[in-house]
C-alpha cells in the first residue's frame, strides 16, 4: 500500500509537470500556432495523465482525458479543423482536466457533472468525425458486456508514438493506406506474403508486434489480415499470452532481405514465413480492411499487457515504474522496448525528434537530500572562510604555494556553492503557467477582454521562493484584471484597444530576480488613493507625498479603493498580503503607475532563501545580522538629533522626519560594552507595513553574504530573531527579524506604560 | 502454538527492546555537576565535546547559555547547574557539553565532567522518593546506585521546557 502511495505521489508530481506542459501547448494553439508538434505534445501530456489515472482508478479523470485525447488526436490527424472555437474548447478542457487531477490528488469528490458542458463540446467536436463515435460505442459495448470484469481498455499506438484510439489501430493496420514511397521509383514492385505468428516468448522478451507491423508498412503497401481464431473468450484470456497471428501482403520494391531484417530480432520467438507471391494484383483495400477490423478492439487490450511487462522489466527499479507502464505511452515503448525500431533509420529519426521535444533529461531527487547538500556546502564555505582568515602576510611569504592553493580552493568552493544553489533553482514557469487560466476565468467573469502575455518563464529561482510566489502573483494578477484593466467601453473611449493586456515577466538582475506585472489599464487613481488613505487614517490629510509614495499606499494594511467589494478583489487585504508575503521571502514590492496608461508592479526577490546579504553589527559583546533588504541607511547621529518623546521612546530626526529608535541592547537585555548611547550608530530599517525604525547598535562590522541556518530546528522560536548564521570565525550570529524586534519594543513600552500607570494608581491610593 | 507466539513477540520488538528482554539492562552515561552525579540514557547521547563559547540567545531563560555551531547545526546549550537552581556555571576548557537528541531536536547540556558508562539492570532504577506534600522533582526520572553513590537519571523532555521568555 505504501508503494502505491509512493507511486501516486510520483504520478501527481508528473501530472503537475504535464499539466504545465499542456497549458503551454494550449496557449501556443490559442496564439495561433497550428504546428502539428504542438498538438503532439499536448496529446502526449493528456495521454500520460490518463494512463496513470487509469492505473489508480480515477475513473472520472480517465473518461474525461479520454474524450479530450480523442479530440486532439482527430485534430492532429487533421480530421477536425483547428477553428478558434475548437481551440478555446480545448483550452477550457485543459482547465477541467487540471481540476480533475487536483480533485483526484486531494481526494475531493467533484460533482459528477463537473465540466459536463466542456465534455459535451468535446464530444460534439469528436462527433464531427465519422470514425470516432464508432470507436466510442465499440468501447462501451465491451464494457457493457463484461462489466463484472475490472477492465480498462488501454490504447496502443501505431503511427505516432502516442496512442490513437482503437479504431485507428484497426484502420492503420488493416487498410493499405501506408505511404507508397518507392512504388514509382525503382523496378517493379513484388508482392510478398508474410505469415507471422508471435509466440508468447516474444511478447515476454519485450517485443511489440505492432511495431514490427508498422515497420513492415514502411517498406511498401501493406495489407494485414489478422487471424483471431485462437483468441479465447475474454474471461479465459491470459493477459501475457500471444493469441494473434497475421498474414501480411506486402507490395514493395525492397528485396526479401529487407523484410527479413524487420523480423531479425524476433525470428527465434515467432513462426515466420516469407514468400514471394507471383500474383501481383493489388489486394482490395475494402476487403482487407473489413476482416481485421474486429480484431482491433481486442488487440488493443491484449498487447497492452505485454507492454506493461516490458516497461517493468526495463524500468523496474525506478519508482516511476507503476505509472509508466499503465500510461502505455508511445514514447516509453519506443524508447525502451523495440529493438527493431532502430533498424530503420527513418524510424530512429522519428523517435529521436519525439524524444527531443518534451524530454528533459532529469532526475527526481528528494528535496531533503538537496538541502543536506546545500548545508554541507554552506559549511564548506564557512570553513573555507575560516582558513582564509588565518592566512596572513607572513604565511603568504613563507608558503606561497599553500596560499595560492587556498585561493584556488576559495574559487572552487564558490563555484561549488553556486552549482549547488542552482540545483534548488526552478524555472518560474511552474507558477506562471497557472496564471493564464486565472486571467481567462476572471475575464469571463467580469466581462473584460484581457490577454496575458508572459516572458522569461525560464528564469530560475529557489524552489522555496517559487512555492510561495503563487499567492502574491495570483493576488496581483487579480488586481490588475479587476482594478487595472478598464471595461471595454471605457477603453474604447480612451482610444485603447478593447482587449487589455497584462504582461507578466521575470528576469534576473544581478543577484536578484525581478518579476513585473505590467498592465495597460487605467493606472492608480491617485486622488482616490490619497483620499482613501486619509479616510483610513493611514496618512495625515495635509501630508505632502510624491506620486510614487501615493501609488505605494496601495500596499498599506487595510487599504482598498474598490468601490464595491467584489469576490475577485477588494477585500482590502490583497496588496497588503502581497507585500507581507514578498517581504517574508526577503523581497520588495513597489508599484509605478501612469494615470490612463497603466501600472507596473515590480517584485524583486532574492535568488535563494539559503543565503542572505546581511549587515553585521555589534551590540555589546554580540554580533547580529540585519538583512540588507531591510536596511535603508545607516548614520551616526549628532548631538540634538535624538530627542525623547514623553511617555514613549526616543526618536531621531532625519531630514525633517521623526523616526522611532530601538535600542537593541535594551530589547535584548545585553550589557552594553560601550555603554553610552550617544556613541551608538543608527541603522535605519524598514519594517513590514512600510514603517521605518532606527536600530541603535554599537558598531557596524561589515556586510557579508551569510548562509541562513534554522534556529527552530533545535529550539523554540524567539521573538525578534529570524534565524542564525555562522560567521567566518565559526561563531554563531543571530539574524534579526526587524519586524519582530519592533513588536518587542511596542510590547516593552506598553508594559512599562502599564507599570507607570499602576505606579500612579498606587500613589493615588496611598494619597 | 507457543513457539509461534514467541516468534511474533520477537519480530514485533525493536532491537533495543529485544535487548531488554534478554538482559534487562540499560546503559547510562554518568557525569558530575558540582558534587552531584547525574546520568542520561546512552541512546540519547550524540557526542561529548569540550566547552566552547556560545552565542547568547536573547529573550530566553537564564539556564539557556546560548547556541553553538555544531558542524553547521545550531544547537542550544543548557546550563544544568542553573537549570537545577544551583547557580551559574563559570565554564572552563575542562567543562563538557553533552549533545543529546531529545525528541527530534538536538540540545547540549553543560556539565562539569563525564564520569562513566553505567550498565544497570532496569529493575535497579529506583523511583524518586517523595516526601508527602513535596512537589515532584520534575527533572529526575529515577535513581541509580553506583559505588554506593547515588546517581540521578535525568528526564530529558522536561529539561528544555519553556526556555523562551514571552
Amino acid at each position: 500500500m505504501d508503494d502505491l502511495e509512493q507511486f501516486k505521489q510520483t504520478y501527481f508530481q508528473e501530472c503537475e509537470e504535464l499539466l504545465g506542459d499542456l497549458e503551454a501547448q494550449l496557449m501556443a494553439l490559442e496564439d495561433g500556432d497550428r504546428d502539428v508538434d504542438v498538438l503532439h505534445a499536448a496529446f502526449r501530456a493528456i495521454h500520460s495523465i490518463k494512463g496513470g489515472a487509469g492505473a489508480f482508478g480515477f475513473d472520472q479523470l480517465v473518461s474525461f482525458a479520454h474524450t479530450f485525447e480523442t479530440v486532439l488526436d482527430l485534430m492532429r490527424e487533421e480530421k477536425v479543423e483547428l477553428t478558434d472555437d475548437n481551440v478555446s474548447t480545448s483550452v477550457r478542457a485543459g482547465d477541467i482536466l487540471a481540476d480533475l487531477v487536483n480533485a483526484a490528488q486531494s481526494g475531493d469528490q467533484l460533482p459528477a457533472d463537473h465540466g459536463a458542458d466542456v465534455l459535451q463540446a468535446l464530444s460534439v467536436i469528436a462527433g464531427g468525425e465519422a470514425g470516432a463515435p464508432a470507436a466510442e460505442s465499440g468501447d462501451e459495448e465491451d464494457d457493457g458486456d463484461l462489466d463484472d470484469l475490472d477492465f480498462t481498455p488501454v490504447r496502443i499506438d501505431l503511427e505516432d508514438g502516442a496512442a490513437p484510439p482503437a479504431d485507428a489501430d484497426a484502420g492503420d493496420a488493416a487498410a493499405p493506406d501506408g505511404p507508397e514511397p518507392e512504388l514509382d521509383d525503382v523496378g517493379a514492385p513484388a508482392v510478398y506474403r508474410v505469415t507471422f505468428r508471435p509466440r508468447t516468448e516474444m511478447l515476454q522478451r519485450a517485443n511489440e508486434p505492432l511495431l514490427l507491423v508498422r515497420e513492415l508498412k514502411e517498406l511498401g503497401t501493406l495489407t494485414a489480415t489478422a487471424d483471431i481464431s485462437d483468441l479465447p473468450p475474454l474471461p479465459a484470456l491470459q493477459h501475457d499470452a500471444a493469441y494473434l497471428s497475421w498474414t501480411f501482403e506486402l507490395v514493395t520494391t525492397q528485396d526479401l532481405m529487407a523484410i527479413e531484417d524487420v523480423f531479425e530480432f524476433v525470428t527465434d520467438d515467432c513462426d515466420l514465413s516469407i514468400e514471394m507471391v507471383e500474383d501481383t494484383s493489388t489486394p482490395d483495400a475494402d476487403d482487407a480492411a473489413a476482416s481485421p477490423a474486429p480484431a482491433g478492439a481486442d488487440e488493443a487490450a491484449e498487447p497492452a499487457a505485454p507492454k506493461q511487462t516490458t516497461a517493468d522489466a526495463e524500468a523496474g527499479e525506478t519508482s516511476d515504474a507503476a505509472a509508466k507502464p499503465a500510461a502505455g505511452d508511445g514514447e516509453a515503448a519506443k524508447a525502451d522496448a523495440p529493438k527493431p525500431a532502430d533498424k530503420t533509420p527513418e524510424k530512429k529519426d522519428k523517435a529521436k525528434s519525439q524524444a527531443a521535444a518534451p524530454a528533459v533529461s532529469a532526475i527526481r531527487v528528494d528535496l531533503d537530500k538537496v538541502d543536506r547538500l546545500v548545508n554541507m556546502v554552506g559549511e564548506l564555505v564557512i570553513t573555507q572562510a575560516m582558513i582564509s582568515q588565518q592566512s596572513d602576510q607572513v604565511l603568504a611569504d613563507r608558503y606561497p604555494d599553500l596560499v595560492r592553493g587556498l585561493e584556488q580552493l576559495f574559487q572552487h568552493t564558490r563555484g561549488l556553492q553556486d552549482s549547488v544553489m542552482a540545483i534548488r533553482a526552478q524555472p518560474v514557469k511552474s507558477v506562471f503557467s497557472r496564471m493564464p487560466r486565472l486571467v481567462r476565468e476572471l475575464s469571463m467573469q467580469i466581462g473584460k477582454k484581457i490577454r496575458l502575455e508572459m516572458s522569461g518563464e525560464n528564469t530560475e529561482i529557489d524552489k522555496t521562493v517559487i512555492e510561495q510566489l503563487n499567492d502574491p502573483l495570483t493576488h496581483m494578477i487579480r488586481n490588475a484584471c479587476d482594478h487595472g484593466i478598464e471595461d471595454p467601453e471605457k477603453r474604447a473611449a480612451a482610444g485603447k484597444p478593447a482587449e487589455g493586456t497584462i504582461l507578466l515577466s521575470a528576469e534576473q538582475r544581478g543577484g536578484r530576480i525581478v518579476i513585473q506585472i505590467v498592465d495597460d489599464g487605467q493606472g492608480v487613481n491617485r486622488e482616490r488613493v490619497f483620499a482613501k488613505a486619509v479616510e483610513k487614517g493611514l496618512i495625515a490629510a495635509d501630508a505632502n507625498l510624491t506620486d510614487e509614495e501615493i501609488d505605494n499606499l496601495i500596499f498599506s494594511p487595510g487599504f482598498s479603493t474598490a468601490e464595491t467589494v467584489s469576490n475577485i478583489s477588494g477585500r482590502g487585504v490583497g496588496m497588503d498580503v502581497v507585500r507581507q508575503n514578498i517581504q517574508k521571502l526577503g523581497g520588495r514590492v513597489s508599484v509605478r503607475s501612469e494615470p490612463g496608461k497603466g501600472s507596473n508592479i515590480i517584485l524583486t526577490l532574492p535568488l535563494t532563501l539559503a543565503v542572505l546579504d546581511g549587515m553585521i553589527v555589534r551590540v555589546g559583546g554580540e554580533s547580529y545580522v540585519i538583512p540588507l533588504t531591510n536596511v535603508i541607511e545607516s548614520l551616526s547621529p549628532q548631538d540634538g538629533d535624538i530627542s525623547m518623546v514623553a511617555g514613549g521612546g526616543d526618536v531621531i530626526s532625519i531630514r525633517g522626519e521623526y523616526i522611532e529608535l530601538i535600542y537593541l541592547n535594551q530589547v535584548f537585555s545585553i550589557d552594553a560594552v560601550n555603554g553610552a548611547q550617544s556613541n551608538g550608530l543608527v541603522v535605519l530599517v524598514e519594517v513590514e507595513g512600510g514603517g521605518k525604525v532606527g536600530l541603535v547598535v554599537d558598531e557596524i562590522l561589515g556586510q557579508q553574504q551569510v548562509v541562513i541556518k534554522s534556529l527552530e530546528e533545535n529550539f523554540d522560536p524567539i521573538p525578534g530573531i529570524g534565524g542564525a548564521t555562522i560567521l567566518g570565525d565559526g561563531n554563531v550570529a543571530l539574524i534579526l527579524d526587524v519586524t519582530g524586534v519592533r513588536s518587542l519594543q511596542v510590547q516593552a513600552s506598553a508594559a512599562s506604560a502599564a507599570e507607570k500607570t499602576a505606579a500612579i494608581q498606587i500613589e493615588e491610593c496611598v494619597a | 502454538m507457543i513457539e509461534e507466539t514467541a516468534e511474533v513477540e520477537q519480530d514485533s520488538g525493536t532491537p533495543r527492546e529485544i535487548e531488554h528482554v534478554a538482559g534487562k539492562t540499560v546503559q547510562l552515561i554518568s557525569f558530575s555537576v558540582g558534587k552531584e552525579a547525574y546520568c542520561v540514557d546512552i541512546m540519547a547521547v550524540r557526542e561529548i565535546r569540550a566547552w566552547t563559547g556560545t552565542t547568547t540567545l536573547p529573550k530566553t531563560q537564564d539556564f539557556v547559555r546560548g547556541v553553538i555551531n555544531l558542524r553547521g547545526i545550531i544547537v542550544p546549550i543548557i546550563d544544568l547547574r542553573k537549570r537545577f537552581g544551583q547557580g551559574h556555571t563559570d565554564p572552563t576548557k575542562t567543562h563538557v557539553v553533552i549533545i543529546l537528541a531529545i525528541g527530534d531536536r538536538l540540545n547540549g547540556i553543560l556539565a562539569d565532567a563525564v564520569s562513566d558508562i553505567l550498565t544497570v539492570p532496569e529493575d535497579e532504577i529506583h523511583a524518586v522518593p517523595q516526601a508527602e506534600g513535596e512537589a515532584e522533582n520534575p527533572f529526575i526520572d529515577g535513581l541509580v546506585t553506583k559505588d554506593k553513590q547515588m546517581v540521578a537519571l535525568i528526564s530529558l523532555e522536561r529539561l528544555i521546557d519553556q526556555a523562551v521568555v514571552h
